[in-house]
């Protein structure tokens, strides 16, 4: 008889925006690794939106660092960096991963699938902190220093996080909703696995005093556009994101928040 | 200008008109462009069958008081650095077909 913990071990499911994927592993402990770096986002449903397969290479080979290119090839995307290649079908939806050990290169990978998966759909990754309070969602947008770790160490006990760096945006009916992610910056704590309507998008900026401006659409497009995760080199698809951030704009209420590291700046989000 | 020069929107871009400016974003290389009022009005109507010196002349002299020569020679500018990023198309000949009396551009 097979060890029923090893065939459990097998796979795991990692739900992210509520796209479940399901990655397979001969490596028991990558699969226990995996399991501790996206709890709150492991699943135990039957259903697997996308299947990786990974092999695992020798630790510490290839560089991380290195450019991410991402590029479509008879009818699949191929993914390749230094520390990993990874290539799938989103007809079958199924792809393999061929990496060292580590949860760097498996994070990439993720971060690619659901930017490729979003830009269909009118949705985006976003350098930006979220978090949920009195059931609406805020976003802020921001490049590295702009203060988005801040603001989500800033936020009320009242309020819950759903990520200090990478923001899940999705069109949800006829409005737009931000999830958790298990992507996280300085703060080093991954989002809670949940979602609410976005209320409205803040352009981060450290100053010395809390204050929100209005910004015209075309200044709040550049900047939305500015803090979008997109890596594929495919035009149809780079047309595609970029109506679709002015589509957001229009929809959502776009500020500059310019704020000093105090709480109080959260009594000013309505 | 010695010769006529024509200027056509290249289909490999997305453009979006935001109040009185225009954002265009490169599909090829992601490269975000804004262009301001005037280079607004160019943009729109760079059909590729009307010479950029009627361009000038019929929209910008007429709309802003300014020299011919001057707003040519900074017309003349833009597409070419425009055209450098694949975002504008220019030609001697014109480039595609006239629009038809009262047809609407997508």
């Amino acid at each position: 008889m097979q060890d029923l913990t090893s065939l459990a071990r097998a796979e795991i499911t990692i739900e992210i925006g509520g796209v479940p994927v399901r990655v397979h592993s001969t490596n028991d402990s990558f699969l226990g690794m995996l399991e501790r770096r996206y709890a709150g986002f492991v699943t135990l449903g039957s259903h697997a939106g996308f299947e990786f397969d990974i092999e695992l290479a020798e630790s510490g080979s290839g560089d991380a660092d290195a450019e991410l290119r991402v590029s479509w090839d008879s009818g699949q995307w191929r993914l390749e960096r230094g520390d990993f290649a990874a290539e799938f079908n989103p007809l079958t939806r199924r792809g393999r991963i061929r990496q060292s050990p580590n949860p760097y290169s498996i994070d990439a990978v993720f971060r690619v699938l659901h930017t490729l998966l979003l830009a269909q759909e009118g949705g985006f990754l976003l350098h930006a902190a979220s978090a949920i309070r009195n059931g609406k969602a805020f976003v802020f947008a921001g490049v590295s220093g702009a203060g988005k770790t801040t603001i989500a160490s800033l936020a009320p006990a009242d309020a819950t996080l759903l990520t200090d760096e990478i923001s899940f945006v999705r069109k949800d009916g006829d409005h737009y909703a931000a999830f958790g992610t298990p992507f996280a910056g300085e703060l080093g704590k991954p989002g809670e696995n949940v979602c609410a309507p976005i209320a409205g998008l803040y352009l981060l900026e450290k100053g010395p005093l809390n204050h929100i401006a209005p910004v015209t659409a075309a200044e709040a497009s550049r900047a939305f556009l500015a803090n979008v995760l997109f890596f594929a080199e495919d035009q149809e698809l780079v047309r595609s994101v970029f109506h679709s951030a002015c589509e957001f704009v229009a929809q959502v209420p776009v500020c500059r928040l310019t704020f000093v590291p105090d709480s109080r700046v959260w009594e000013m989000l309505t | 200008m010695s010769c006529k020069l024509y200027v056509a929107r290249s289909r490999s871009v997305a453009a979006r008109k935001l109040g009185d400016e225009t954002l265009i974003m490169s599909g090829r290389d992601s490269t975000l462009f804004t262009l301001d009022e005037v280079a607004t009005i160019l943009w729109e109507a760079a059909d590729g069958w009307k010479p950029l010196e009627e361009i000038v002349e019929e929209k910008i002299c007429r709309e802003f008081e300014v020299e011919r020569g001057e707003a040519l020679r900074d017309a003349l500018a833009l597409v070419e650095g425009l055209a450098e990023h694949g975002v504008l198309l220019l030609s001697n000949e014109p480039l595609g077909e006239p629009k038809l009396q009262g047809q609407v551009e997508r």
